[in-house]
């Protein structure tokens, strides 16, 4: 297995780069390209302060503050026809910006238009919540809750979703150690047996190709076979392989020289 | 007369040895084993399989069971995350003795292919597990067959559960 090497901040200092990978660029066009798009954001700049816009694959992505997140996504709702809320979430840049991203995915059936409402937060600061507007809100700020830590002003029920109640930290931020911190190796054991049985039940194994020769099978290697029940707490003694002699010809063993240039 | 006369001293001494009512036992304990109806993940759908009447489990006397009161065995099929195993536990405990684990498929052995948080990392760091069933997923023959080897085992075990348990150090 790769040796685990710690990732407390992967994206700061990258452990691998390739000399010759060009980071793809997706073109950003203006929003003036598109007419709705551009009535859209009329309507929106009245009331809300935007801090950028443009259209990337077709889709109009506008970034706010984090205050006016409720209400730049009611104009959209209730003037834009933005009818549907399919995603919301967030994105961890706190290494780069010191910053989550927040972006809501917003789809108008009726004009069959598609845009992203993004706001920049802090970490420890709390955003407002979107669920009177869309219902499919509820679900996915209790994961951004769980899986970020990111706190939701007035959502209705605010607790983790996928974890367990109990739990400790946000997995989804890229300082969380893919394979749990310590908390998380020893979350089973500790709630069911308690912290005393952390010894009897010993580490979790994250090695998949681990194998203990001197488990209860002991997984014969070749050439070193030893029948079950046998003591080898003292070296295993070796067994070499022994070839059929039909099969196995040694050519060498002849006299005949075949190749001349011997 | 005197040929056909039983010998008690030398036959053993008594009519009925205790290693039949072992046997005895165990023919009933492992011709009827009932598994829990329990599962976690796409190994639970090969479980479902083994159950219909393709590969027909019932003719093992093995007979899926709604309630942990009922059933014998619990068949760990799939991954066991870290927030489901206190329930996982709960349900064996809640399984009269004597009972048995199977543990299916590589995510219930080791975690299989998830090395990450919030799996656990083999089903035996929370319930005693009796027969390790590889696979990802495995066939519903691979399921029958280790239900066949659990049936070995119980055949080869004491009635007395208090003195196998003594023997295979099961886990607290």
């Amino acid at each position: 297995m790769r040796k685990y090497r710690p990732k407390d901040n992967v994206q700061a200092k990258a452990y691998h780069t390739d000399r010759f990978y060009v980071v793809p660029t997706v073109p950003k066009e203006d929003v003036s390209t598109d007419k709705l798009f551009s009535k859209h954001l009329e309507t929106l700049k009245a009331k809300v302060d935007i801090q950028s816009a443009y259209i990337q694959i077709g889709q109009l992505r506008v970034e706010v503050n984090h205050k006016d997140n409720y209400k730049a996504i009611e104009i959209l709702k209730n003037e834009c026809g933005y009818e549907m809320l399919t995603e919301m979430s967030a994105v961890d840049y706190l290494a780069q910006e010191g910053k989550f991203e927040i972006f809501y995915q917003l789809l108008n059936l009726k004009e069959r238009k598609r845009m992203r409402v993004v706001c920049k937060i802090e970490q420890g600061l709390a955003i407002e919540s979107v669920v009177p507007l869309y219902k499919s809100a509820n679900f996915a700020e209790r994961e951004m809750f769980d899986m970020f830590g990111i706190k939701v002003n007035n959502h209705p029920l605010l607790k983790r979703i996928l974890m367990p109640d109990d739990w400790e930290g946000h997995p989804l931020l890229k300082r969380y150690p893919l394979q749990g911190d310590e908390f998380a190796q020893w979350y089973e054991v500790d709630k069911i047996f308690g912290k005393e049985a952390r010894d009897i039940i010993g580490p979790e194994n994250r090695d998949p190709a681990k194998i203990d020769r001197y488990d209860t099978k002991r997984f014969s290697r070749v050439g070193r076979e030893v029948p079950f029940g046998a003591d080898i707490s003292e070296g295993e003694p070796e067994t070499p392989i022994e070839y059929s002699e039909t099969f196995f010809v040694n050519y060498n063993a002849g006299t005949k020289q075949l190749d001349k240039r011997k | 007369m005197a040929q056909h006369q039983v010998n008690y001293a030398s036959s053993g001494g008594l009519p009925v040895a205790l290693t039949t009512v072992d046997h005895l036992v165990n023919w009933g304990r492992s011709n009827s084993l009932w598994p829990l109806t329990y599962g976690l993940a796409c190994c639970a759908i090969e479980m479902m399989a083994s159950g219909d009447s393709r590969y027909d489990f019932d003719r093992f006397g093995t007979i899926f069971r709604a309630s942990p009161r009922q059933a014998d065995v619990m068949i760990l099929a799939g991954t066991l995350s870290k927030k489901h195993a206190e329930f996982a536990r709960r349900l064996y405990d809640q399984m009269t003795e004597p009972k048995w684990v199977i543990s299916m498929g590589s995510c219930a052995n080791t975690g299989g292919m998830f090395n990450t948080y919030a799996t656990v990392q083999g089903v035996d760091r929370i319930v005693p597990v009796d027969i390790y069933l590889p696979g990802c997923a495995p066939r519903p023959e691979t399921l029958q067959y280790a239900m066949m080897m659990l049936q070995k085992k119980i055949r080869r075990e004491s009635a007395n559960m208090k003195k196998n348990k003594k023997q295979n150090l099961r886990l607290i």
